[in-house]
């Protein structure tokens, strides 16, 4: 029983919050890549981009809410997502056309775009700031929980409790529909085809008769849908922020290395590998061993490899070993 | 003259700027921006150095100025005597561990050839050594953080006058610069952004989480000066004097005997605060002019021009017998020993030091876009960068506040967006630099101080 007890205490306490946090992850980790993929540059923008179509979708969220719209136990800020990504959608187009497609048409050294994205980011956080103010913002409503801690000791009988919060549902089923269409896009269609061969050779694609304006506008669309989706379900499981977004293009940018840049799939799984070794790294196990060891074993401290003030660092850390004796990430990615 | 006339007109303008600050708004304004100019401008000069001279993206900017501003805390403050009793040998004991560690690792590495055996043996040693290191240091940690943990909880510095710690910073930051340099430098070069930018928020979380060496987010205030204190300084005879004589002519029309002593106090006040900024003013400048020297010898020396050559072909260098990976190194340490002066500089002139504010926001990517804007390549352009863009940070919200009055200007008062408008005024500042960052790069992508290289 005992054994049982500290399984679900894992689960409860690292499985599943690593699950929800690495899905996050991951979406922005292949908003990045591809970015650096199709139109080959860092993207340090991202966090900014992802704080403004949460921006739109809050504010549709409240449209709806004020009109009394709502999707029952669901949030309403999936109604609001469809909307927020056209919007975001039309800033992205814009911002490639008055910003980024003068760099590309040039063949800009790859720094110069990065250097540009920058001013990029200081505009989009300027006018997310501007519209909706830099405050804490929360905009999740609907059921909370799916199970709570004591339904499931009642249920069950155990002493731990495993809740699961329906935002961590929505993020892991949204994920995996969002991240399974994209790769049957990418791998199945002509159009995914032609962008995998563009980011592949760019020469060759264009002698084949690629249209370049075509895949750009593409890409551009499928970063709207990964920004919003991904800033949403950020912003329902923990809330709104434009600093902490701006922050979280750290992670993102680690996970999107560390899976090999350039490969969707591998930045996939590098969102997991990031959230799941911070939270491992991070946990104190005390009443994990209590579980597991015998009365006399019990340990003292708290056994936790690293201070949770150290969350950041972990994957930090992690890209910093990857890029030394991996460069090519993980799942190889472009080399370095 | 006639080449460098864009250089002055530049200048000048600056000043102006400065001293129409100084007029319209209040003489403290226009020096405290003064000298937050001049110690942006040392920081845009540091990653100049890297950036225009070398083509190297250091994005860890904001590492480097925290460990200047370490530097200022582990000179200046007095040693926490008790803190040392209490867990000081621990700590030391620690150190020399990490030493034996870093040494035990080098001698394997050189002592046996490359093989998955080897590989086990470092990570055996490594991970073995912290688990002994966090053993040792953890009672230590604790004996320290709870020696009187609302004024101090920790170490302490050396009690040395603060002015020796922008030497020291430079050392700090130049020492972090060569491990990383060693890490990384072999990167590409957006990579190497990236990985510099996460290293320095490695820096920051362990200066913000380690309170026995920093006191972490209690921060630490009432840091020793260079100058004198305004308090002291409103009692001393030649200074009051002084505030007289330049007053005189206000204070003559004043009959009133006690009125006058009033306006004479008052005088002496702003004095006061307006002197001690000047000292500041007074010792940044020496800074600035000295790096300028320096670093515009270095540019037009033979190693300046081995660096540009670097810079704009690697391999044609490498093939000329040029060691680029070690003069990349070279570099990257001389530039980030500059910006950890300028961070040494910025707890001095703010008295205390608080490793919560350090964001990459404002002390990575904001001297980035002075570098841009000001013109990479070129110190003056740098100079000149740090200028405009600190006072278009700082007066930004006053200009904004003005455009939206301007342009709400037919709106009622209480109407919703004019409102919300005056109260977001200062995210203006934001749209400014993003704004004035892309103008540049598109349409004056030398900056607005181009590089100009003449064979002398």
């Amino acid at each position: 029983m005992d054994f049982v007890n500290a399984l679900i205490l894992l689960l409860n306490y690292i499985f599943v919050p690593a699950l929800a946090y690495g899905s996050q992850l991951a979406i922005g980790a292949i908003f990045v890549t591809l970015i650096y993929g199709i139109l080959r540059f860092a993207n340090f923008a991202t966090g900014d981009m992802m704080s403004f179509g949460t921006m739109v979708a809050i504010l549709f969220t409240w449209y709806f809410q004020s009109v009394g719209l709502s999707l029952g136990f669901l949030p309403t800020a999936l109604l609001a997502i469809p909307f927020a990504i056209l919007f975001m959608g039309l800033y992205m187009l814009i911002i490639d056309k008055l910003v980024f497609k003068y760099y590309r048409l040039n063949k800009s050294p790859p720094v110069q775009l990065a250097m540009v994205s920058i001013g990029v980011m200081f505009v989009t956080q300027a006018v997310v700031r501007i519209i909706i103010g830099p405050s804490d913002r929360r905009f999740f409503d609907g059921e909370k929980f799916l199970i709570r801690a004591n339904e499931f000791k009642d249920m069950t009988g155990l002493n731990e409790g495993l809740a699961i919060k329906s935002t961590q549902v929505i993020t892991i089923v949204v994920t995996i529909i969002l991240v399974s269409t994209l790769f049957w896009f990418l791998n199945k269609t002509k159009t995914g085809k032609s962008m995998r061969a563009y980011s592949d050779n760019e020469d060759l694609a264009l002698l084949s008769g690629i249209d370049p304006k075509k895949i750009v506008m593409i890409t551009w669309m499928i970063a709207a849908i990964l920004a919003t989706v991904g800033g949403v379900l950020y912003g329902l499981d923990k809330s709104f922020k434009p600093f902490t977004y701006f922050n979280n293009m750290l992670p993102i940018f680690a996970a999107a290395i560390v899976g090999g840049i350039g490969n969707p799939f591998g930045a996939f799984l590098g969102g997991y590998v990031i959230a799941f070794s911070e939270i491992f790294l991070t946990y104190a196990y005390k009443k994990f061993f209590m579980y597991v060891l015998p009365e006399s074993m019990e340990p003292d401290g708290l056994i936790q490899l690293l201070s949770t003030d150290y969350k950041f660092a972990v994957s930090f850390s992690i890209l910093v070993i990857v890029l030394l004796y991996r460069p090519s990430g993980i799942f190889k990615g472009k080399i370095l | 003259m006639r080449k460098n006339l864009n250089v002055i007109a530049a200048y000048s303008i600056m000043m102006g700027l400065i001293i129409l600050v100084g007029i319209f708004q209040s003489w403290n304004i226009a020096l405290s921006i003064f000298n937050l100019c001049l110690i942006s401008a040392v920081m845009t000069m540091g990653a100049n150095i890297q950036w225009g001279y070398a083509g190297l993206i250091n994005f860890g900017i904001m590492g480097f100025t925290a460990l200047g501003g370490l530097a200022a805390v582990l000179i200046s403050v007095n040693p926490v005597k008790e803190a040392w009793s209490a867990g000081g040998s621990n700590i030391l004991l620690s150190l020399f561990l990490i030493i034996g560690i870093v040494i035990a690792v080098r001698f394997v590495l050189k002592k046996y050839q490359k093989s998955k055996i080897r590989t086990y043996v470092i990570a055996l040693i490594i991970i073995s050594g912290i688990i002994i290191i966090r053993l040792v240091s953890q009672p230590g940690i604790e004996a320290i953080e709870e020696v009187n943990p609302a004024r101090t909880g920790f170490l302490g510095g050396l009690g040395l006058p603060i002015i020796f710690s922008w030497i020291a910073g430079a050392f700090f930051a130049g020492g972090l610069a060569f491990i990383i340099g060693k890490v990384a430098l072999g990167l590409r070069a957006d990579y190497l952004a990236i990985a510099t930018l996460l290293i320095s928020e490695i820096v920051i979380a362990i200066i913000k989480h380690e309170d026995w060496l920093t006191r972490g987010v209690k921060n630490v205030i009432g840091l020793k000066r260079p100058a004198p204190y305004e308090v002291n300084l409103q009692e001393t005879e030649w200074f009051i004097n002084l505030v007289e004589k330049f007053n005189s002519g206000k204070l003559a029309l004043i009959s009133d005997l006690s009125e006058r002593q009033a306006v004479l106090n008052q005088f002496v006040i702003e004095g006061s605060s307006i002197f001690v900024k000047l000292c500041y003013s007074g010792l940044f400048l020496v800074v600035v002019i000295i790096l300028l020297i320096l670093t515009q010898k270095a540019l037009y020396s033979p190693w300046g021009r081995m660096m540009r050559a670097i810079r704009d072909n690697e391999e044609a260098a490498n093939a000329m017998g040029k060691n680029v990976v070690k003069q990349h190194l070279l570099i990257f340490v001389l530039g980030s020993a500059i910006v950890g002066i300028a961070g040494a500089m910025l707890v001095t002139q703010d008295g205390l030091f608080t490793p919560g504010s350090y964001r990459p926001l404002r002390y990575t990517f904001l001297i980035w876009v002075m570098v841009i804007v000001g013109g990479s390549g070129n110190n003056f352009g740098a100079i000149l960068g740090g200028f405009v863009v600190w006072f278009l940070w700082i007066e930004a919200a006053p200009i904004g506040l003005y455009l939206v009055n301007l342009t709400t200007a037919g709106l009622d008062d209480t109407h919703f967006l004019k409102v919300h408008l005056i109260e977001s005024v200062p995210y203006f500042r934001f749209l400014m630099m993003g704004v004035g960052l892309l103008l540049i790069m598109r349409y004056r992508p030398k900056g607005i101080l181009p590089e100009k290289i003449e064979i002398k």
